[in-house]
């Protein structure tokens, strides 16, 4: 954590109440650190085609804009305008009734009135108003308008790269009105300038070359299962045999690549390999692929386009092996992609077959048309039809509360199916408050590619919520693992809990699958997978 | 710009907007005008502006399946699937688009931030508010019975409904009025939910800080003429009494497309009937299309079905993505080496021999 960042009891002390005299369209934007981003690198920028590509910084005043910046942008907005319902609805029907206005984790944990997902878009708005409607330009900031001079770009910027587009605003709104469509959508504008943060755009240009975010070449992704494969035998005494690539394999499997790269996803990722060796003697031909590596899509914080490209992969390489369906890791914004978008922008996947479990006959027909399953539906699933022999007592050094991630709660609905699979998996299972899980979750405050090191302060305040709930079922019950289902939560969540629950771990859920599932012939297991001992074996340990 | 500003514009606006017809017809009789004219101008606005709107709005696909699921997925059979607020169907769809058209059910879960820092020690809590839902479903409501009550002075037969919603709505005045000898009507209850709603609506905005922050001059203004219209009004009504049967003739006539200018009604009533003008002619150019937007809106409308059925974008195009040859061409040798299955075998070996 950088040396900057305030400590919790200082960074606690919130005011939530706004300027009374000096109105919103009179404060301009200060760029701070601690907050903002990184600029795109010139070299990433051109690796994918984007515009503008130069290295630039956000915190010095010249951000080399195109001379014809404004006309390009409002160019973007029309064009925008046309092929959005989303955006030129919430452009005119929002009444500023503020109902969301303290629902979102940026404004709990900053108090910045501008992180009101209402004013997030008011930015926008007020310049949607001068520009494309006949009051606006008539009655200026009177009726809300103003116009888009580089200071309002800038606080655009900046607030744009303060969402992380979790969508708990539009659950509230009584016109549904999504500020998370405002982002994508805003933030496709500042892309045609090329102000990108590099926290996205390295990714973008990582995952376009090498397949995945991380920039994992074939053969490291390859060891680095590798390497789980050999951990896994020390702990269980099996070996399981991974395969890549594999032509004529039934599954293609696709997580992100933080679970390849990144502890504690990294454990996940070796209770996927434990639960596919142990169903692979029941029927399951699985592949993993190093080309399409990468479950999550960088490109979708940056435009449609970057994200269809990116996604592009996973059809092109389902259809290149001639599997017959594919099945999804535990992520975050990858499933929003996946439910809402891939078959829209890639599809139809009329070359895959719609996906049956081969283990219990399942039909997954939610499924249909794209043929991708979540791996907690697949899980769910086998545990229902009683397909895995389990030992939830291997868990049972964890206490553990569920965190909803964002897009799977909110452009899914993904609730019950991780929950099922966790109660089956270990026998202490907390809730946090109910306003805080489910669809009323509250983000990890990194989402949407603001899990960068330089917003460390961002990042701690805009988790505050989340942290809050989670040290509440701390002290209550003792809990002492969140399990999540996404990459991104894995990454970030044990820097918040650090900062502030310390006590408190991070787990994905098939991370306490690997732990429970009983192997024929295995050791027997004195530590998790974690190398952690069981409860119970503490003892053994010092032997 | 602040709320001082907004406040004082939006108030000014409405004062000069009651001055007019005041003028207008009080010192220079321009009753026709503000009688036929103006009126007729307004609803040719209103409508013509809605329509123009909503096309507008309709003109701009929605390329993807955006819905907000606030509730469990349609997915394995034995998982209990919620259906209104994650609709899989369009009959949920409905049912999810009719709750929240005729109980506001996103508002109902509006909650308050309650956030309270001890030593260092912070505490984020949600505390129970539904006021807001109250004033906004009181404030809906009570517009639209006297919007069908105003029905007995615009047809010449009151229909039916007309009167059962007047009995109603006067029914319970809880013995206040009408005061004996007075010539005080029943009193509507409507009429006191209404303006208690609105006063509601204005104070929260000037009272919450964070409201007041957001608020703009288009927030106050309807609500100020709200407030004109509903308080002119009340005046008619209660205390400014004006002829019913010469208004009746007017309104009957606007209706029929005969209009008449009856001599003899208040300037009170060209008040109150400018206000209603003014309203429904700003109406398309203002936040109040919400009532039409809602329908369109694409996270309420859309079901959840984007994994069952392809949803088709009208504008989708090809884009160019690194394929998979580009990608074995780049790591083709280290692919092999380390054991993983090629396209192809690489030039160079072949002619590995040639080239030294």
């Amino acid at each position: 954590m950088a040396d900057t960042t305030p400590k919790p009891e200082e960074l606690s002390r919130i005011d939530h109440t706004p300027p009374f005299m000096r109105g919103w369209m009179d404060t301009p934007v200060e760029i701070r650190k601690g907050i903002a981003c990184y600029g795109a690198a010139g070299k990433n920028l051109s690796a994918v085609g984007m515009p503008n590509a130069r290295n630039w910084t956000p915190f010095e005043d010249d951000w080399k804009l195109p001379d014809d910046w404004q006309s390009i942008v409002k160019e973007g907005f029309r064009d925008r305008l046309d092929k959005f319902r989303s955006l030129k609805l919430f452009m005119d029907i929002c009444v500023r009734c503020g109902a969301c206005a303290d629902k979102c984790h940026f404004f709990i944990g900053s108090g910045d009135p501008k992180n009101m997902p209402v004013m997030r878009a008011e930015l926008i708005r007020s310049v949607y108003r001068k520009n494309f409607t006949t009051g606006g330009k008539v009655l200026g900031k009177l009726a809300g308008a103003r116009d888009l001079t580089e200071d309002v770009l800038k606080e655009w910027w900046y607030y744009l790269y303060q969402c992380t587009e979790c969508r708990r605003c539009s659950l509230f709104c009584p016109y549904g009105i999504d500020t998370a469509e405002v982002t994508i959508l805003g933030r496709e504008l500042t892309n045609l300038l090329g102000l990108n943060t590099d926290w996205i755009q390295a990714p973008v240009a990582n995952c376009n070359r090498t397949g995945n975010h991380l920039g994992i070449q074939p053969h490291a992704y390859k060891d680095m299962l590798d390497f789980f494969v050999d951990e896994i035998e020390e702990i269980t005494g099996i070996r399981v045999e991974p395969t890549f690539n594999r032509k004529g394999a039934e599954i293609l499997f696709i997580t992100p690549s933080g679970d390849v790269f990144a502890d504690p996803g990294t454990y996940t990722c070796m209770g996927y390999l434990m639960l596919f060796h142990y169903l692979q003697s029941m029927g399951l031909d699985i592949t993993w692929s190093t080309y399409a590596s990468e479950g999550g899509n960088f490109g979708y914080f940056t435009s449609h386009e970057m994200a269809k490209r990116l996604n592009a992969k996973m059809y092109a390489e389902a259809r290149r092996l001639g599997v017959k369906w594919i099945l999804g890791g535990e992520c975050g914004h990858m499933w929003r992609v996946l439910n809402q978008y891939m078959d829209t922008w890639n599809g139809p996947a009329d070359f895959l077959e719609e996906p049956v479990s081969p283990i219990t006959g399942t039909k997954f027909e939610n499924a249909k048309s794209t043929k991708m399953v979540h791996i907690t539906e697949f899980t769910a699933d086998l545990i229902k039809q009683n397909k895995l022999k389990l030992d939830p007592s291997r868990n049972d050094h964890l206490t553990v509360t569920f965190h909803d991630s964002c897009n799977p709660a909110r452009g899914m609905g993904l609730f019950e199916e991780p929950r099922y699979v966790i109660k089956h998996v270990c026998n202490n299972f907390y809730e946090m408050p109910p306003e805080t899980i489910r669809e009323q979750t509250f983000c990890c405050g990194s989402g949407a590619g603001l899990n960068a090191g330089e917003d460390m302060e961002l990042r701690m305040r805009g988790g505050l919520p989340r942290a809050n709930a989670v040290q509440h079922v701390h002290e209550k019950h003792g809990v002492n693992m969140m399990a999540c289902i996404c990459a991104i939560d894995r990454a970030v969540f044990p820097t918040l809990m650090e900062y502030w629950v310390p006590e408190v771990d991070i787990t994905g859920v098939h991370e306490m699958v690997g732990n429970a599932l009983v192997f024929e012939g295995e050791n027997e297991r004195t530590t998790d997978l974690r190398g952690e001992p069981l409860a119970g074996m503490e003892d053994d340990e010092d032997v | 710009m602040n709320f001082i500003v907004s406040i004082l514009f939006s108030f000014c606006a409405v004062i000069v907007l009651v001055l007019i017809p005041w003028i207008g017809v009080g010192a220079f009789n321009l009753r026709v005008l503000f009688g036929i004219i103006v009126p007729y101008a307004a609803m040719a606005t209103f409508f013509v502006g809605i329509v123009v709107k909503v096309i507008g709005w309709a003109q701009s696909p929605s390329p993807f399946r955006i819905p907000t699921t606030a509730g469990q997925q349609w997915s394995l059979p034995w998982i209990k699937h919620s259906p209104i607020d994650n609709p899989r169907t369009t009959g949920g769809v409905v049912v999810r688009m009719i709750f929240e058209v005729l109980t506001f059910r996103s508002l109902f879960r509006n909650t308050r931030l309650e956030y309270r820092n001890t030593d260092g020690v912070p505490k984020v809590d949600y505390e129970w508010e539904k006021w807001l839902w109250l004033a906004a479903l009181l404030f809906h409501y009570s517009f639209l019975v006297i919007f069908l009550r105003h029905f007995r002075l615009f047809l010449q037969q009151i229909p039916g409904f007309v009167t059962l919603l007047d009995n109603l709505d006067g029914f319970m005045q809880m013995g206040i009025l009408p005061i004996p000898g007075l010539n005080i009507p029943e009193v509507y209850l409507t009429d006191m939910l209404i303006m208690l709603a609105l006063t509601y609506l204005f104070v929260r905005r000037l009272y919450i800080p964070q409201i007041r922050y957001l608020s703009l001059p288009a927030d106050y203004f309807p609500l100020f003429l709200l407030l004109a219209l509903g308080f002119t009004g009340i005046l008619m009504r209660y205390l400014l009494r004006v002829d019913v049967t010469a208004v009746k003739e007017l309104a009957v006539g606007l209706f029929k497309f005969q209009p008449k200018s009856p001599e003899g009604i208040g300037v009170i009533f060209y008040i109150h009937l400018f206000m209603i003008s003014v309203l429904v002619a700003y109406f398309p150019f203002s936040k109040l299309m919400h009532f039409a937007g809602v329908f369109l809106s694409p996270t309420r409308n859309l079901s959840n079905n984007s994994r069952i059925k392809r949803h088709i974008n009208p504008w989708n195009y090809p884009v160019k993505y690194h394929t998979y040859a580009e990608y074995e061409d780049e790591f083709r040798d280290h692919m092999i080496e380390a054991g993983l299955p090629v396209e192809k075998q690489p030039e160079g070996a072949a002619e590995t021999g040639e080239k030294e």
